[in-house]
């Protein structure tokens, strides 16, 4: 489908990294971002005390000795998919008015199919186990107390910043 | 361990005189998980109804990193768009996450997770050397003082490099990818997430044994 939006979008030149760039629209108001900051309260509390932020838990799931993890996840995505097909299937807009569009993820130009999804994918999940945490969890951590994470941010950070340097040079 | 509370907050009298607790501390994990699972699910749809955006977290970092300061001609073409258009819902987003473990923490007290796994992890872990399940992590890997270890150092930095690369290069992470892609039933999130699993059992049974061991 054409992109409808009638955004300038200067994110021309990575719009295959980042959902949130193609999802640029008008100037978000501040009642919204006090939306978006409740939300993210709301799941910093739910990360924390259902303990998907805790290295234990990440080993537990990796070694599949509970359900625990799963059925996190597992419930997650039900919820989030039967959400996203009655927002679909009844046409429902935003709170803005603007119709809601999730745009399909594409599967790039490499001749080594899907290369960013299970290369990035493997390298991401070799991440997640060593820390114990994926970027969410980074934060609500932090804010927890456990300052130590700071270097682990820094090292994300370093690591967007590397992929972005070599990224022309990387299979997609 | 010692829980923290807000001074003044959330004092309880006791037996044993005065001592510090927070003011939820009867709600304290580990939520299960047919209660955590559906309250995460519904991000989904609160993100998509509030403002038409998706729910993923790491394209965070590639806004931290177009939003840093540095000379223009430093910054990779990848890192060089308007950060404050399409970003700054989604900081803000992640600003509520760090105030919600602040709180979460503060109120209802940090989940001692070492001590509610499984036996069979516990026994495992302990394999490898890991004796402290007191808390949300094993202080013995995560902490100011093993950051200065060759193992610290590798958990702690080199695991968050490769969150941030790994997920970047996949185009997302855990939100984006195993819940929002899936949820949406994209097959390229699915080869994602099974890429997370492949990493994963990688290092739990490969490096971790070789590095800890």
């Amino acid at each position: 489908m054409a992109n409808q939006t009638t955004t300038r979008g200067r994110a021309g030149t990575g719009t295959q990294g980042a959902t949130a760039t193609a999802q640029a629209g008008p100037v978000v108001s501040p009642l919204a971002l006090m939306g978006y900051l409740l939300i993210g309260m709301y799941l910093g509390v739910i990360f924390v005390q259902s303990e998907v932020v805790s290295w234990f838990r990440i080993q537990e799931m990796f070694r599949f000795q509970s359900f625990h993890m799963y059925g996190i996840i597992g419930m997650a995505v039900a919820v989030g998919a039967i959400s996203v097909q009655i927002i679909k299937r009844m046409g429902i807009t935003s709170a803005t008015g603007e119709p809601i569009k999730l745009s399909p993820k594409q599967w790039g130009d490499s001749r080594i199919p899907g290369a960013r999804y299970w290369i990035g994918g493997t390298l991401f999940g070799i991440g997640w186990a060593l820390l114990g945490a994926c970027p969410g969890p980074i934060f609500a951590l932090l804010g927890g107390g456990v300052s130590v994470l700071v270097m682990a941010l820094l090292g994300a950070l370093a690591g967007t910043w590397a992929y972005s340097a070599m990224r022309s040079k990387l299979p997609h | 361990m010692r829980r923290a509370g807000i001074a003044g907050f959330a004092w309880i009298s006791t037996f044993d005189g005065w001592i510090e607790r927070p003011m939820f501390e009867s709600l304290a994990g580990p939520w299960p998980w047919y209660v955590a699972g559906p309250l995460i699910g519904l991000v989904v749809p609160f993100l998509l109804l509030l403002g038409g955006k998706v729910f993923g977290i790491s394209a965070n970092l590639r806004h931290m990193c177009a939003a840093t300061p540095t000379p223009e001609r430093w910054k990779p073409s990848f890192l060089k768009y308007d950060w404050k258009k399409s970003g700054v819902w989604n900081l803000t987003f992640i600003l509520g996450i760090f105030l919600g473990g602040f709180l979460a923490v503060q109120l209802i007290g940090m989940p001692d997770a070492g001590q509610h796994i499984s036996e069979a992890t516990r026994a495992d872990l302990q394999a490898l050397g890991i004796q402290d399940f007191s808390g949300i992590l094993p202080t013995e890997l995560f902490s100011w003082e093993t950051l200065l270890s060759p193992v610290g150092l590798f958990l702690i930095v080199g695991g968050g490099f490769l969150v941030g690369f790994g997920a970047r290069y996949a185009g997302g992470c855990t939100s984006g990818h195993a819940i929002s892609g899936l949820a949406d039933l994209q097959l390229p999130s699915l080869v994602a997430v099974l890429g997370f699993f492949a990493g994963g059992l990688l290092v739990t049974f490969g490096v971790l044994p070789l590095i800890l061991g």
